[in-house]
């Protein structure tokens, strides 16, 4: 229960698009068509897992250990960059099909504010290893929500007569808005 | 001290060790992929900003040589970027004939017949969809404009005869209006070809000659001498660029002239045997 909590929460309650405003730049930016916000969606949630698994491990059995947490900002990121890029490369020799779907992603992701903000996050909660890959995994799940969201209503707008002062960055951004404010809706939910 | 010592230590071993993964990575792993990928890549913004619809530069770059994405397709490089990789891709794709589009209709306002007055949205997406605009031609130009619409190089016009014209000079042929026009009748063909079939009527003779006085009505009478370069498919003459000689084709015995050259008053006309003034060998892209 207590883990369908910390799921729940790190993917609506405390979405990390719409609430935290971490990782604006892909919800933006990839969240045009809906096939691309779906990769990307999925994407991100894997490389959030992976990272967090890693940066826990590297947080508990390295930094802490030696005593030198304050050096956490900077080994996460060298941590989740090189992750990120090893990973691409593995998954472009091993599946063509997958890199298609996802590896074209992953260089966009390597030091998105989403994964490093969640890597932190993680670590500052003290949550064990398996609430930190629930975490992850719900968060990620967040993520791919509100991508999904917002590809589905730009879909849609394609098809709107938008103002001409607000079409393209300016309805994108009401639109975006107004999906941060429908999830504060989820703002006063207790598990 | 020691706090200093642990930090050199940590960093210093984990920035060492992830250097050597993906040192060792890159030599193992190596994937080999089109060069022009590369150089797509290097010639774009690299603002990875997604504007293009594409998941950054890279994915674009890759659609860019696969065909998938048009050259113009970076809102950030503007025309400068569409330039660049308009050169890396025609000089690799062997193509050094500019292409343009080109309208396959000449169902002009008096020329091709209405079948009822049409009041409504005037984009011809609009037209097709509700009635099929107020000609009678199911296949024709509805003239609402939705290439000039599309167009961003401001290369189409709307001409007073209902029709949408091309300033070839200003034609990228980025085949945005190829796209946009809902009756398929916009086609890229090199800027110097200068011989068409105005018309993409499948409609049966009685029918195509009913609907418009510029229609294909499939009689065949160019394919005959055409030594197989016009064929004659579901109601409709179509070219075959490539066997081509337009000097055979006996232009003056098409009642509709839907057949014949796109300028008739630039076009010599061939006294001599093989004057061929539309030098064509390339097939149409």
């Amino acid at each position: 229960m207590e883990l369908f909590g910390i799921f729940i929460a790190a993917a609506v309650i405390n979405n990390f698009v719409l609430i935290q405003f971490l990782g604006i730049c892909p919800f933006v930016g990839v969240s045009g068509k809906l096939s691309s916000a779906v990769s990307m969606g999925m994407a991100v949630t894997f490389v959030m897992t992976m990272a967090s698994m890693v940066t826990f491990l590297i947080q508990h059995y390295i930094l802490i250990p030696a005593g030198i947490g304050f050096l956490q900002t900077v080994a996460f990121i060298l941590v989740i960059a090189s992750l990120v890029q090893f990973v691409e490369m593995v998954i472009k020799k091993v599946s063509t099909g997958l890199y298609r779907a996802l590896g074209i992603f992953l260089p966009l992701i390597t030091t998105n504010c989403a994964i490093m903000g969640l890597c932190l996050f993680a670590v500052m909660k003290d949550y064990s290893f398996i609430q930190t890959l629930i975490f992850a995994i719900g968060a990620g799940a967040g993520f791919t929500l509100a991508l999904v969201l917002m590809a589905g209503i730009r879909e849609e707008l394609e098809l709107a007569d938008v103002p001409e002062t607000l079409q393209g960055a300016g309805i994108t951004m009401i639109v975006a808005g107004i999906l941060a404010l429908g999830f504060m809706g989820f703002a006063g939910m207790k598990f | 001290m020691t706090a200093l010592a642990a930090s050199i230590l940590a960093m210093g071993g984990l920035g060492a060790f992830f250097a050597a993964a993906l040192a060792i990575a890159d030599k193992k792993l190596r994937v080999e992929e089109d060069p022009r990928i590369t150089l797509v890549n290097d010639a774009l913004p690299g603002a990875n900003c997604g504007a293009c619809g594409y998941a950054g530069c890279a994915a674009f770059a890759e659609g860019v040589v696969q065909g998938k994405a048009p050259v113009n397709g970076c809102p950030v490089g503007g025309q400068d970027c569409a330039e660049d990789l308009a050169r890396i891709m025609g000089v690799d794709a062997g193509e050094s004939v500019r292409h343009v589009a080109r309208l396959m209709c000449r169902g002009a306002v008096g020329v091709a017949r209405d079948k009822a007055d049409y009041v409504g949205p005037s984009q011809c997406a609009v037209q097709d969809l509700v009635s099929g605009g107020s000609k009678a031609c199911e296949y024709g130009c509805l003239g609402g404009g939705d290439c000039v619409e599309v167009c961003n190089f401001g290369a189409l016009e709307m001409g007073e005869d209902g029709l949408p014209h091309v300033y070839d000079d200003l034609c990228t042929a980025c085949a945005a209006c190829v796209t946009a026009c809902p009756r398929d009748l916009f086609e890229l063909h090199p800027v110097d070809r200068e011989f068409f079939v105005f018309c993409k009527s499948h409609d049966d003779p009685k029918t195509s000659r009913a609907a418009c006085d510029a229609a294909c009505t499939g009689c065949g009478i160019c394919a005959r001498k055409s030594e197989g370069a016009i064929v004659v498919q579901d109601g409709l003459a179509v070219i075959d660029y490539d066997k081509l000689d337009p000097s055979l084709i006996p232009l003056e015995k098409c009642k509709t002239n839907a057949i014949g050259w796109l300028h008739p008053e630039k076009v010599p006309q061939p006294v001599e045997a093989g004057a061929s003034p539309a030098p064509d060998g390339k097939a149409s892209s």
